[in-house]
């Protein structure tokens, strides 16, 4: 029998949701894949020096994001010999998580819910919202 | 190096300065006094690139910008209509690799290169164009918008293709670079680095000029124009505008102020939709007159309609101005468009050729729809020849108006409260071409002064001070100024281009082979 993949939509500072999938990962037996979603459109509009710069830009927040935000947990996973990866995509958060379970084969997601009131939030939704609508495999939506 | 320039600066303000003593003595006001020195200090310039071809009354340049354009759209097998799918689907981001997801996309290429054109030259310059040349120069601006794009497509794959990529991930790239590397690839390295120094010197000129004190100049127009016109507290007083405007400049290129920048990049798309929807709605409410501009277009492109000049006023005009609105041939956009990660250069120059399409053939013909159908150039009810001023070099008009204040009196005869959005959308264009012509010169300008905080800042604050001077100083000698520097771009930059585009067939050719066999494919999104 395979080993299931539980999907962690991982904001950075939820680290609820990252205890909770590693509770239920251990119970099933199952490994955690983390997915750090840089919001991105590539349809924004910038300026010619955000033009120039924007490859520094992007490997700087790639390193920052590997090192501040998924590495950290990856060893704290490690340490309790949940197996773990990780990846930083750019894009919609929504559909990049969505994107990632098929392509690794999810059995589930997790993702921590937003307590966002803004006013995008209502209009747009949440990210919680999205992925309750949308995932294509059962979706825990962690308070 | 800096002493070099400060000598220049010194140079360049004594000139400025000597001459305003006489001035002063001629004409009354700051506004009157600023139009006539630098109006004699541009002069010689001006009439070089407008000097007419021998016997004739025809601008030299615009016969080198008509030859241009059509060489490359038939050297390249019309490449801009057989790719125009193309260029879509690349925009839309089918061949964008999901793993380079965060760069810069086509589509941000595209739009800040867009957001440098589409400006004062949209509005301004059309009312201009039409006001000059009549309804036919439109005729003229859309087959330059048409043959343009070939020319664009190939500086701004040149411009990927030469671009510096260095170190610390920044790229540069435009003309400058590839006059350099690209002749130097060709054998003609000596040659590449005096085009290069020269494209430099003129882009600085351009940045100043079109870039910097022909929208000054226009948003102040209609500033003054909703303000109360002859009236108005501001007239007579552009320099009050330009400092304004110099300051938010000041601002954002020396101060840093980025937020000011990122606003207005993310306003002005929105601007130039509403400006579009206006003249849509304009255009559904007169649908049944249509046909009939579009007659008056047709039939002005060849005979003039009792224009001075004829034809060949009609086509002047119309050339000038689209060159003037959509920079093909001029070289600055390939400085935009080089920053965009792709692993193929011909790329680039496919999506580039979409923006003298959207600029010239969607945009300046809108405002010249809108103007020609509300009837503000005055027609003689009997033959139905415009009526010419002579005194104002261009067609009477209903309020004797001309520049944006023609556009604005277009658009306001239908939509009466339009004027007050055209003056909020044309400081925003203005401010917007400003920014990126700021970025276009400092490139330039780091070319051959080279990179350094001193040397910037002379640049930046020369920049600030021409958004004063083109504010303050009247229509006529800004556009010929304005006109004078970007066609110099475009003559240098035309002869790099001709040595330089069998490199860009040649990736053509292997990009399209490649194409076609299906070794490049949509990516799934």
């Amino acid at each position: 029998m395979t080993q299931e993949t539980f999907v962690v939509a991982f904001a950075g500072d939820d680290m609820n949701v990252v205890d909770y999938a590693a509770e239920r990962a251990a119970k099933a037996g199952a490994k955690l894949h983390l997915v750090h979603v840089l919001e991105w459109s590539p349809y924004s509009f910038l300026t010619p020096e955000e033009l120039e710069q924007r490859h520094v830009r992007r490997r700087n927040e790639l390193a920052r994001a590997q090192g501040a935000v998924i590495d950290p947990v990856l060893k704290t996973l490690a340490e309790r010999e949940i197996p773990a990866s990780g990846e930083i995509r750019y894009g919609s958060v929504v559909d990049l998580v969505i994107d990632t379970a098929k392509s690794t084969g999810a059995t589930m997601i997790f993702v921590g819910r937003t307590t966002s009131s803004s006013m995008s939030a209502r209009v747009f939704g949440t990210v919680s919202l999205g992925l309750a609508q949308a995932a294509p495999v059962p979706t825990v939506i962690v308070p | 190096m800096i002493k070099t320039f400060l000598a220049s600066l010194a140079a360049l303000l004594s000139f400025l300065v000597a001459p305003a003593a006489f001035a002063q003595e001629d004409a009354g006001g700051i506004d009157a006094t600023i139009s006539a020195v630098v109006g004699t200090v541009t002069g010689p310039f001006v009439s070089f690139i407008f000097a007419p071809l021998p016997g004739t009354s025809f601008p030299w340049i615009v016969l080198w910008l008509v030859v241009g354009a059509t060489i490359f759209t038939l050297y390249f097998g019309f490449v801009q209509f057989r790719a125009f799918g193309h260029a879509i689907a690349l925009v839309k981001g089918d061949y964008s690799d999901p793993n380079d997801a965060g760069e810069v996309s086509h589509f941000q290429a595209l739009a800040t290169a867009l957001s440098g054109t589409v400006g004062l030259g949209n509005i301004a310059g059309v009312a201009v164009a039409v006001g000059i040349g009549g309804p036919g120069a439109t005729f003229w601006m859309i087959l330059a918008g048409l043959l343009g794009m070939a020319s664009k497509f190939t500086e701004c794959t040149l411009g990927v293709k030469f671009r510096n990529e260095y170190a610390d991930g920044t790229v540069s790239g435009g003309p400058m670079y590839y006059l350099t590397k690209g002749m130097q690839e060709r054998g003609y390295a000596m040659l590449g680095r005096v085009l290069a120094v020269l494209f430099a010197i003129f882009c600085i000129l351009g940045s100043w000029g079109g870039g910097n004190m022909f929208q000054a100049n226009q948003a102040h127009a209609q500033l003054v124009n909703i303000t109360g016109g002859e009236g108005s507290f501001l007239s007579g007083n552009g320099w009050i505008t330009g400092v304004v405007m110099a300051l938010i400049v000041f601002g954002v290129i020396v101060g840093g102020i980025k937020s000011i920048a990122q606003v207005t990049e993310k306003i002005v798309p929105f601007m130039a939709v509403i400006y579009v929807g206006a003249a849509v709605i304009i255009l559904i409410g007169n649908a049944s007159q249509i046909p009939w501009a579009f007659g008056q277009i047709f039939e002005g492109a060849f005979t003039g309609l009792g224009i001075a000049g004829g034809l060949a006023g009609a086509l002047i005009q119309g050339f000038r101005r689209a060159a003037f609105s959509n920079e093909a041939g001029v070289g600055s956009a390939a400085i935009a468009h080089s920053a965009v990660r792709t692993k193929e250069p011909i790329t680039e120059g496919y999506v580039s050729l979409l923006e003298p399409f959207i600029d010239t053939v969607v945009i300046c013909t809108m405002t010249a729809l809108v103007i020609v159908i509300t009837g503000v150039l005055n027609q003689d009810p009997e033959t139905g020849l415009y009526i010419w001023d002579e005194a104002a070099g261009s067609i009477a008009t209903a309020d004797g108006s001309s520049g944006v204040e023609l556009t604005s009196l277009a658009f306001g005869t239908t939509i009466s409260w339009f004027p007050y959005v055209l003056a909020i959308a044309v400081v925003l264009f203005a401010f917007s071409t400003m920014i990126s012509w700021s970025y276009y010169g400092l490139k330039a300008w780091t070319y051959l002064f080279g990179e350094g905080k001193a040397a910037e800042l002379v640049y930046k604050l020369l920049f600030c001070l021409f958004v004063i001077l083109g504010a303050a100083m009247s229509l006529g000698p800004v556009i010929d100024f304005s006109d004078a520097a970007i066609f110099a771009m475009a003559v240098v930059n035309i002869i790099g281009l001709y040595f330089l585009m069998p490199i860009v067939k040649r990736e053509m050719h292997s990009y399209m082979a490649r194409l076609k066999s299906g070794e490049i494919r949509k990516f799934k999104h």
